[in-house]
């Protein structure tokens, strides 16, 4: 039995008095990926904000292995170093070369010295297979390339978890799958992840455990097997169901092709 | 036959004179742009406070300082404070507090033009990396502000220089009133106010053209 990284208990939050999250549980042991989908609105972003700390929540706890991270105000900053996030906009610093923003956090906030991780960088680098643009600007990077710097700049600060928020929704489609591979990859590495995504076909191959987020509460949970093939509740199914089409011939259902994974 | 006009310039110390005319623009101008950079600063963030009676008097103030012709502050400093509060006033001094009471608030709203364009998520990324809130500022949000902010404040910076001509109507002498000046002791020489006139157009020319050169060429680096 692994250790427990993340600890959510029966968190709420309300934005104007509109529930958004009604009492969300949620256990992440060590090297676990859990992936969290719903239809859009029912909290999945706003939940990891509150794990990171942008949202406050009104009721509940949430911890980071034995450490309350809820409620705490002062010295945020120093859970954010173990907990790494990336978000759907291209949030690269435009106006630092690639390699200037993988190691802002490293030197500045915990304070390693350059050269060191400057050298674990462009291994990184390599791995995404973008050594080569160490030392270009954001703005001349594709959409594809802006969030594999961005997985390289949250993992350079080697955080307990990482969590990822729909990280390829705003890419063209032909560049989904290169980031998700990355991904993919860190899993395979032993990454401990929370991901929110809309692709359930990467959903399918990357999670051990799937969480169903609907209105706020968590509906169904358990693994990709059993949630994407034979979902509990009838809201599942629906929700499963919108991601297939019709085929204009037959009855059959066309599902685009996996191409993630084993 | 008669000297050409030009000549005026050439003599005694009619040029140095101008040149000590220029000077004295160019110490009032940039006095107004330190204050007015150092005070804007401030009022650009009061500008974003949250508070609406706050927002709302940055706003009248703004206002003002746009629709009222920066001659009739002047007057109003330079005769007016005198009368009523008994303030004695020189020219310099009152010229300071009015330009730096306008660079102050267009100062102050292009500073807080360049704070609100940064995108929220700019600083939520930066906080997702660990850096503490001074961080996030020191090497996230200060230098994109800067780099947007810059080219609008040269551009402020050569309207504010430009503008410094206004102060010879409260007894400056500054380069535009030296001009007259030497206009007036060589009236007998029909074409010298053009020649003066020229000259000072090129002065005024060669002190805000490498401005607004560097704005241009700022903007287009950082685009
Ligand atoms: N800062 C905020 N202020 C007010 N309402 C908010 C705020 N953030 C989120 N909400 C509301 O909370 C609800 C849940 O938002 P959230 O972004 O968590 O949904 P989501 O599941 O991530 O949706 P999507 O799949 O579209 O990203 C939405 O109705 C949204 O309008
Ligand atoms: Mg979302």
């Amino acid at each position: 039995m692994s250790d427990t990284i993340l600890q959510v208990n029966d968190i709420h939050k309300s934005f104007d008095g509109t529930g958004v999250l009604r009492g969300v549980s949620l256990e992440i042991r060590e090297g676990e990926v859990v992936v969290i989908v719903g239809p859009s609105g029912c909290g999945k972003s706003t939940l990891l904000r509150c794990i990171n700390g942008l949202e406050t929540i009104d009721k509940g706890e949430i911890w980071l292995r034995d450490e309350k991270i809820s409620g705490r105000a002062k010295d945020f900053h120093v859970v954010r170093q173990k907990i790494g996030m990336v978000f759907q906009s291209y949030d690269l610093f435009p106006h630092m070369k690639v390699m200037d923003n993988l190691l802002l956090g490293p030197t500045k906030a915990l304070g390693k010295p350059r050269q060191e991780v400057e050298q674990e960088a462009l291994q990184m680098l390599e791995r995404v297979g973008l050594k080569e643009k160490a030392h270009v600007y954001p703005r001349t990077l594709s959409g594809g390339q802006k969030q594999r710097v961005a997985l390289v700049r949250a993992m350079l600060m080697h955080p307990e978890i990482l969590l990822l928020d729909e990280i390829t929704a705003a890419l063209d489609p032909e560049m989904v799958s290169e980031v998700l591979n990355v991904v993919i990859d860190l899993a395979r590495g032993g990454m401990t992840m929370a991901i929110v995504t809309h692709e359930m076909r990467f959903a399918e191959a990357v999670a051990d455990r799937v969480l169903f987020l609907e209105e706020g509460v968590v509906l169904e949970e358990g693994t990709p097997e059993a949630f994407f093939h034979a979902p509990a509740t009838e809201r599942a199914q629906r929700f499963l169901q919108s991601f297939t089409y019709a085929s204009k011939r037959g009855k059959t259902e066309v599902q685009p092709k996996n191409t993630f994974g084993d | 036959m008669q000297d050409l006009g030009i000549s005026v310039l050439f003599k005694g110390i009619n040029f140095q004179r101008l040149l000590g005319g220029l000077w004295v623009t160019l110490r009032l101008a940039l006095i107004t742009i330190g204050l007015s950079c150092l005070f804007g600063l401030l009022f650009g963030l009061l500008m974003l406070s949250k508070r609406k009676i706050v927002q709302f008097f940055c706003r009248v103030w703004l206002e003002i300082v746009r629709f009222m012709p920066q001659l009739v502050l002047l007057y109003l400093v330079y005769f007016g404070f005198a009368r009523l509060f008994g303030w004695d006033l020189d020219g310099e001094t009152s010229a300071v507090i009015v330009f730096t009471f306008w660079g102050t608030a267009e100062m102050g709203d292009l500073i807080r033009g360049a704070l609100t364009s940064i995108p929220l998520h700019q600083t939520e990324s930066a906080a997702a990396i660990g850096l503490t809130k001074g961080q996030v500022y020191r090497y996230v949000l200060i230098p994109q502000t800067l780099r947007r902010l810059l080219p609008q404040a040269i551009n402020l910076s050569t309207r504010i220089i430009k503008t410094t001509a206004l102060v010879k109507m409260i007894n400056v002498t500054e380069v535009l009133k030296v001009g007259q000046q030497i206009i007036g002791q060589f009236y007998r020489q029909p074409d010298t106010a053009f020649w003066v006139y020229f000259v000072i157009f090129l002065l005024y020319f060669i002190v805000c053209w490498p401005f607004s050169l560097l704005a241009k060429q700022l903007e287009k680096r950082w685009a």
